[in-house]
């Protein structure tokens, strides 16, 4: 077995199916591509809702549909698979052990490493939500996987924590499934989710949301039988007297996904505060040179689109660096962002790439932390202000997407900062 | 005919069958619950406190003393983790001065080695994240940590493995005494038995004797537990002084390299295992003022246990006034630290008893030196994990991505004596679910292993108690 590689790419979901793929389109380009699982396709396998590939496909298709797209164009490759291998661990940058179901402790080295682990969701512990410790809550991800995936009744009477993509997806599934959804609670005074996902899975099938409330208490010996609701003031403290019962037997968390960064962290890639995944530049290079990352390991997208999107621009240039001898020595530009933001990437902007060709401009995205009806996006070197945009309807749920002419960068800036103006 | 039937499968009914079944006696272990050690011992400090803080006169100071020496044996014996870290009992002012002193010399008078009282500039060295204003410490390097299930999960499969049996999921709510002999729940005989149940002690005994002398009135504590990137953030057992606004609360590492935080201390009724928004507050105000800056973002799990407070003030250990009937009630903290020393003692209750009857308990029997210890992969070198790996392909099979738990490592946790009967009872066996994303990923995977290896459908795998389902479909539907 030839166990080198120019690129490999950990995570077989839609970013690493995207990497390899263009990764293997240079010539002599050498790819691997590790997946934990038994199937491609990551966290799509289990969303058999439509609503992917408007943008890239131009075609709205199912998460299974549009994950399939990716396997065929990875079997058309001449990319190597490795199914239901974990990997365990990469160091120096290039030497990855993986745990294979059939080829047991195996080591591959690469040129260049690609990050593409997805996302897990935050537990109930990140929200503390005081009770007793019943079965029958589940973080919506997981339910959706027993509900698409292993073909389980996870509940009959649900109620749902959160109103993020998924909590909202799951009232729908939930409903359909023929369980009774009693509403879905939210902490904010507005929802992180989808605005069509808002319309299409709670108000067409009635289930009320609350705004500026969360869960206060959890009862049940054995299975849940019953939780409270209770609304919060500015500080988000519960205010007494406003709480509501409902027996259920079924509490669903959808209080947020983490990038699944175990991998980077061992490798001590500089991460980002905001973000929780690695520091990437536009090349989708990590502080470490010969690794990169893209998808939801990198920040938490809404959208697979632009998850494939990065993940070529990723499999391109990890492909183009594991070819080149001499590395980057530019600096780069550091993206802050002011108060307003809760997630910028990428966080370091270059203006060549690997081959020294200049970069005209860069996609950065950004999240407001609460939602605008309009205002205005500005971005600064000191004093300077080097664009200025007008942006109706910002909410945390849809990344605002800029195209950043890396021209105008004035070239002895070290920072530029992005400020929203209302 | 059993010999002896012991009540409640916590640490401290398990550690006296591990320790009765050296001798050729028939010995039942009764447990109400679906899985050993659900009581107090799966929700507590899991420290082995060094010693010097029950009066040097109790039987609690005594037992405590004794029961930490004896801990470097049992857990080479039963295999278990156990790590001396120290501990320090941190103070301000001269009031707690004072306190710390009194401690000391309570500890002197029970010979708990390498007691120190530390001065400023040391205990801020020792630990860098604590509040600067404290001045002084009382340092105990004896103090320990350890995975209090793992201990009595441990004692109960080497008891079986020795012969003795274990019946779950059977309440005992009948005890008849006749003649010499008792019959529990109507069916089952024996020539005595050992009340070991927790808070239901005083409920057990009272079905044997009216005239009870002594109640349990259950306390409930709260803890935090902190992802493994919290790990450092202390390197020592943290207390504070007896005299300081908060007392009780403790932060100090787990054995497997999580922070925990806690307890509190309120009254409550019985098994009410809840947390609540004033406990959980109340302890994360007290962590802040002994770590200002703990990082309780990192929280992955809160949980509760409920405390054994025997009215008498103190352990109650002994041969009841109805013969061949012990009770080993009240055991509240440091119930853990000196469950090897209870169980030493009621030993030599047992030992009267026989010697009373006139059948000698002895010779002991040859036992194991020790019992299997559990393979966990993820603490293996790479060579070793190749072993593994050809000795038995499971162990191919990554199941949690957090904690690094094999398939093989479930399965063994299943098919040995005292196994793992649901998700909780594998977690807390072997880990997986254990880490930051709480079982999310792996649960599924969990739920498949265990209904494949305990040959049963997936709707009827539990989660935790009887009755716990994981999943909501019902068997008959299929
Ligand atoms: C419920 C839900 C609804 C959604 N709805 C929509 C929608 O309507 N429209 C839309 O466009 N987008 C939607 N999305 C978003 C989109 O699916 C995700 O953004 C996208 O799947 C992220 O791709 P990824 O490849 O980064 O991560 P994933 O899809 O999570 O893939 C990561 C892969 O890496 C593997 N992996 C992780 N660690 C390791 C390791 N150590 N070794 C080997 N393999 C590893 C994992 O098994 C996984 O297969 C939804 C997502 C969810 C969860
Ligand atoms: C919050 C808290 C913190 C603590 N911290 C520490 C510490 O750091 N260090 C320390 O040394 N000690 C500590 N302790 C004390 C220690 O946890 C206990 O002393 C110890 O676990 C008691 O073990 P046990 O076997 O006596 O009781 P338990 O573990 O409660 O076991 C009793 C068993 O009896 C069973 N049972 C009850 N009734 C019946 C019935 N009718 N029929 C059959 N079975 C029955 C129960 O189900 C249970 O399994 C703490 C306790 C608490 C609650």
């Amino acid at each position: 077995m030839n166990n080198k590689y120019d690129v490999i790419v950990v995570g077989g979901g839609p970013a690493g199916l995207a990497a390899a793929s263009e990764a293997a389109k240079n010539s002599g380009v050498r790819v691997a591509l590790i997946e934990r699982d038994a199937f491609l396709g990551g966290i799509l396998n289990q969303c058999i809702h439509t609503g992917f590939g408007l943008h890239h496909y131009k075609e709205e298709l199912t998460g299974t549909e549009y994950a399939h797209r990716g396997i065929m164009s990875i079997e058309a490759s001449s990319v190597d698979v490795y199914l239901e291998a974990m990997v365990m661990s990469i160091d120096e940058g290039h030497t990855v052990t993986l745990i294979s179901q059939t080829l047991g402790y195996v080591k591959l080295w690469g040129g260049a490493i690609i990050l593409a682990m997805g996302c897990r969701e935050r537990a109930r512990g990140s929200v503390i939500i005081p009770g007793t410790r019943p079965s029958g809550i589940f973080t919506a991800g997981t339910a959706q996987r027993y509900v698409n995936i292993e073909g389980d009744q996870v509940g009959k009477r649900v109620f749902i924590l959160g109103s993020g993509d998924i909590g909202l997806i799951m009232a729908r599934r939930m409903t359909l499934e023929g369980a009774q959804v009693l509403g879905v609670a939210e902490l904010m005074p507005f929802s992180s989710g989808l605005t069509r996902n808002i319309v299409q899975c709670l108000e067409d099938f009635d289930i009320p949301l609350f705004l500026s409330h969360t869960v206060v208490k959890i009862e049940g010996e054995t299975r849940l039988e019953q939780i409270t609701i209770a609304k919060v003031d500015a500080d988000y403290r519960p205010i007494s007297g406003t709480e509501k019962t409902f027996a259920c037997d079924t509490l669903l968390l959808s209080v947020g996904l983490i990038p699944e960064n175990e991998l980077s962290r061992q490798m001590a890639l500089e991460m980002h505060a905001l973000t929780r995944g690695p520091v990437i530049n536009n090349l989708m290079q990590t502080s470490m040179p010969s690794v990169f990352a893209c998808g939801n390991v990198a920040q938490v997208h809404d959208l697979v689109d632009h998850v494939s999107e990065e993940a070529e621009r990723a499999g391109k240039h990890t492909a183009i660096f594991s070819k080149t001898v001499v590395p980057m020595l530019e600096k780069a530009i550091t993206v802050e962002t002011d108060d307003a933001f809760g997630m910028v990437s990428p966080q370091k902007l270059v203006r060549f790439d690997f081959e020294n060709q200049p970069l005209q401009t860069a996609a950065l995205r950004l999240r407001v932390k609460k939602p605008y009806t309009s205002a205005w996006l500005v971005i600064k070197s000191g004093d300077v202000q080097l664009m200025r945009l007008r942006k109706n309807h910002l909410t945390p749920g849809e990344m605002v997407h800029i195209a950043v002419d890396l021209n105008a960068m004035p070239l002895e800036s070290e920072t530029i900062k992005v400020y929203l103006e209302v | 005919m059993f010999d002896w039937v012991i009540i409640g499968a916590g640490v401290s009914g398990a550690l006296i069958a591990q320790r009765l079944s050296a001798y050729p006696l028939k010995l039942l272990i009764i447990e109400k619950e679906n899985d050993v050690a659900c009581g107090a011992t799966k929700a507590n400090s899991a420290l082995i406190h060094a010693g010097y803080d029950a009066p040097f006169d109790s039987l609690r100071g005594r037992l405590n003393a004794e029961g930490n020496a004896m801990y470097d044996d049992l857990a080479e014996l039963l295999k278990f983790p156990f790590k001396r870290i120290g501990s320090l009992v941190l103070g301000v002012g001269a009031e707690d001065y004072t306190a710390l002193t009194k401690l000391y010399e309570n500890g002197l008078k029970l010979n708990i080695p390498g007691l120190k009282i530390l001065d400023q500039s040391r205990i801020h060295q020792m630990e860098p994240n604590i509040d600067p204003s404290f001045e002084y410490a009382l340092y105990a390097p004896t103090a320990g940590i350890t995975e209090p299930w793992e201990v009595a999960i441990a004692a109960c499969e080497y008891a079986m493995d020795q012969g003795a049996k274990l019946l779950l999921n059977t309440e005992v709510t009948e005890i008849v005494k006749i003649g010499e002999h008792f019959i529990i729940n109507g069916a089952i005989e024996t020539k005595g038995i050992i009340n070991a149940a927790g808070v239901h002690a005083d409920d057990i005994y009272r079905l044997i004797d009216g005239e009870i002398s002594f109640a349990i009135s259950p306390r409930r504590g709260e803890y935090f537990l902190l992802d493994k990137e919290a790990g450092g953030l202390v390197n020592h057992i943290l207390f504070t002084c007896p005299t300081y606004k908060g007392k009780g609360t403790i932060i100090a590492p787990t054995a497997h390299g999580n922070i925990i935080i806690g307890p509190n201390s309120e009254k409550v009724e019985k098994d009410y295992v809840n947390t609540t928004f004033e406990g959980l507050h109340d302890v994360k105000q007290n962590a802040l003022k002994m770590v200002p800056n703990c990082p309780l973002h990192l929280n992955i799990a809160n949980f509760s246990g409920v405390r054994a407070e025997p009215s008498t003030g103190d352990f109650i250990i002994e041969e009841s006034r109805i013969p061949g009937f012990i009770n080993v009630a009240g055991i509240k903290s440091p119930g853990l630290s000196a469950a090897p020393a209870i169980a030493k003692m009621v030993e030599s209750i047992v030992s009267d008893i026989h010697s009373r009857r006139g059948t000698a308990l002895g010779p002991m029997i040859q036992t194991p030196i020790s019992r299997r210890a559990r393979l966990h992969f993820s603490e293996l070198s790479e060579a070793e994990k190749i072993k593994a790996i050809a000795q038995d392909a499971k162990h191919a099979h990554i199941v949690c991505r957090c904690e690094q738990v094999t398939e093989a490592e479930i399965i063994d946790a299943i098919h040995r004596n005292a196994g793992a009967r649901t998700l909780n009872g594998v977690k807390r066996r072997v880990r997986p679910g254990a880490g930051r994303c709480q079982g999310g990923f792996c649960g599924p995977k969990v739920v498949a292993i265990l209904a494949r290896e305990l040959g049963i459908h997936r709707n009827e795998v539990e989660q935790e108690r009887k009755g716990s389902f994981v999943l909501s479909g019902g068997v008959q539907d299929e």
